[in-house]
This record gives C-alpha cells, structure tokens and sequence, in this order.
C-alpha cells in the first residue's frame, strides 16, 4: 500500500532508511523544522537548516522516488531564547515560496512556558499574514494535556485561524478529542516510550473515526522507527479493517490536508510510473 | 468504528503480551522496594500514581488509557490566557 509519512526528520536519518521506506510503499514524506539535539546559535544556523530542508532533503528523497515537502520555524525548546527566535520568524519568509515549503510548523509548546506562547503566537501571527498552513507540535508526556489545551486556546483566540489548515500532531488518548472538537486536524506518532504505539493508534481510530487524523513515525536522531507507518498499516490489516479505510488515513488524509499549500506539487505514484513509461517510448 | 475481531479474539492476541507487561510492572517495583531498604520512597510522588493507575486498571469500561494519561498529566488551568 502506497503511503505518506506526514512528519518526519529525515536530516536525522541516513539514505538507507530513505531507500527501506521507499520499498515499504512510502511515496512522499513532510518534514518539519524541529530540534537538532542542541540550541542553535545564530540566524544563520538555522538559514543553512532551511537551505538543507529545501534544497538537499528533496534531492536525497528523490534518489529512492520519495517526494520530499518541508516545514519552517524555530521549534519550542529554542523559543527561550525570544530575539533569536523573533530574528528566525522574520527571516523565514525567505523560504515560504520555495518549491514543497507547506507553510509554519512544527510550532507549539515544549514545557508550557510564557516565551514558549509568546513565539507561537508570534508564529501564528506570521502564518496568517502570510496565507500559511500551520503543524503543531504538542508536549510530551505530563505536559502535553496541558500544552494541547493551551495551543487549542491560542488558535481560538485569532479569528484568522482556520482549524482546517491546522494540523495537531502527537495526539493521544486524552488528547485526540481536544484537537478534533473545534475542527482541527491531528495526527498520531507512532514512536516508541514517550508517544504513541501502533496498536493504541489503531484503537484511537476505533474509538474517533478515521476522519481528520493521520499517523506518522516523526523519525529523528532518537529512538524511533521510521517504518512505524506500516506497522500500522500491519496492525489495521490485522484488525481486518479495510484497504480503503486503512488508505484514508496513511494517504488520503494526509494528500486532502496538504493540498491546501500551494506549494504541494505532488505527482501520484501511478503518473509516475506512467510519465516513466512514455519516457521510455 | 469498533474493532472488527471479537472480544476473544483480540484476548487470544493480546493476553500473552500483557502478562508480559504486568510482569515487568511487578519486577520494576519488587526491583525498587530491594533497592529501598530504609523505606524512603514510600511516598514518593510517582509511586503512588503507578498505584493509582493500577487501581484505575482494576475498573471496568472503555477508557483506562484515556484516564492514566490523565492521572500523569500537569493540571490545566482554564482561562490562563485571559490574565
């Protein structure tokens, strides 16, 4: 089965993983700015990020037949530090019309903290003068319940926000009900410990439907599996749920909340296939 | 959208793997009531949310995940944005 992995740090990982996904049926990943494990420095640490995130990130995909999409920010554990954070926001417009930039994301909260909302409002703020789709990063562990219902609170407060063109990510039990009640997209990540497994994602969507939700591996420099898509998949398939039902959440849905971007160019599998033969003729 | 494997079904599936789990709950805790000797965690904060969870999972219903996640969430405070 074709998939897309919504939210996932390829920086992180090494061509070998690209090439094993490809295998695995994915055919496009997204990618968010987020953490690189330490604070970065400067401005221009995070323009040669960007500059790798749009320039070489779609290229290396490309050498398996992955599309490759993107995401721009500065994440929340860096948002302590609120100059270098404003100096990012105002330079990240640089890359918004580059060729698969989706819009503003990961944003959100980390620990909860005042800097923490000022930088996501300020987030916001650049998102909707700029017509940008917005990923949303949600805490981990005894904060994320909090932290959900604080962003939630944030995004309401901006009449611009259109939940829509928001996607939640980290979702879990006692968080998937905050995202989806005011219209929001959300997205559960498989990933092993601190977040969601396989077979309580596949419980959640028993419980909520498949409406509106996703999964993802968020495959980074930790402990995590950027095959955790299909082993979903596996889990569904398993649970004798539908092909089609199984397909609206690893493709359909992720295809349907990307299409908002115009600057999701994405080709469908089969084209491919079919523009390789006609170059083949 | 329920599950479409009946109840035994998915107890066939799953009661190996859980048993497994409980043991590993019951070995971490034995493992820190040895390394315990003076008895200076008994109040420890996250001890007793571990027994909470466990009477949480002694109850019926449909949403046990849902309530442990909560059990080991911070506190939210509505209306924290309107100060």
């Amino acid at each position: 089965m074709y998939f897309i992995d919504p939210h996932v740090h390829m920086i992180s990982r090494v061509t070998d993983d690209y090439e094993r996904m490809a295998r695995m049926g994915c055919v496009a990943v997204s990618e968010p700015a987020f953490w690189a494990g330490f604070d970065r420095g400067s401005v221009d640490g995070f323009r040669d990020y960007f500059r790798q995130l749009t320039e070489f990130e779609p290229t290396r995909a490309g050498w398996s037949g992955i599309q490759h999409f993107t995401w721009m920010c500065i994440n929340a554990k860096e948002a302590e530090n609120v100059s270098l954070s404003r100096e990012v926001i105002a330079m990240i417009p640089e890359f918004l019309d580059k060729p698969g930039v989706l819009g503003i994301g990961e944003i959100g909260l980390n620990k909860n903290t005042k800097n923490e909302s000022t930088i996501f409002r300020e987030h916001v703020e650049l998102a909707m003068k700029t017509n940008e789709l917005i990923l949303i990063h949600t805490p981990h562990l005894q904060d994320k319940y909090k932290g959900t219902r604080m962003i939630v609170d944030m995004l309401l407060e901006d009449d611009r926000v259109d939940p829509e063109r928001v996607l939640i990510d980290h979702v879990e039990e006692h968080t998937v009900a905050v995202a989806k009640e005011d219209g929001f997209w959300c997205a559960m990540t498989l990933y092993p410990i601190t977040k969601c497994t396989p077979s309580r994602a596949a419980d959640i969507i028993e419980t909520y439907g498949d409406d509106r939700i996703m999964v993802n591996s968020a495959g980074d420099w930790g402990p995590s599996n950027p095959l955790a898509v299909p082993d979903f998949i596996q889990e569904m398939r398993r649970r004798g749920h539908s092909e089609t039902k199984i397909k609206k959440i690893v493709y359909d849905n992720p295809l349907e909340f990307f299409s908002q971007s115009r600057n999701f160019k994405f080709t469908p599998p089969d084209t491919l296939q079919e523009e390789q033969e006609v170059h083949v003729d | 959208m329920t599950s479409r494997m009946t109840g035994n079904e998915i107890l066939d599936t799953v009661f190996l793997e859980v048993r497994a789990k409980l043991l590993e709950v019951g070995a971490s805790l034995d493992r820190v009531a040895r390394a315990d000797e003076g008895g200076t965690l008994e109040n420890d904060s996250r001890l007793e949310k571990i027994r909470a969870s466990l009477r949480i999972l002694g109850d019926d219903g449909f949403d046990r995940a849902e309530q442990i996640q909560r059990l080991f969430s911070d506190d939210y405070i509505p209306g924290w944005n309107k100060e």
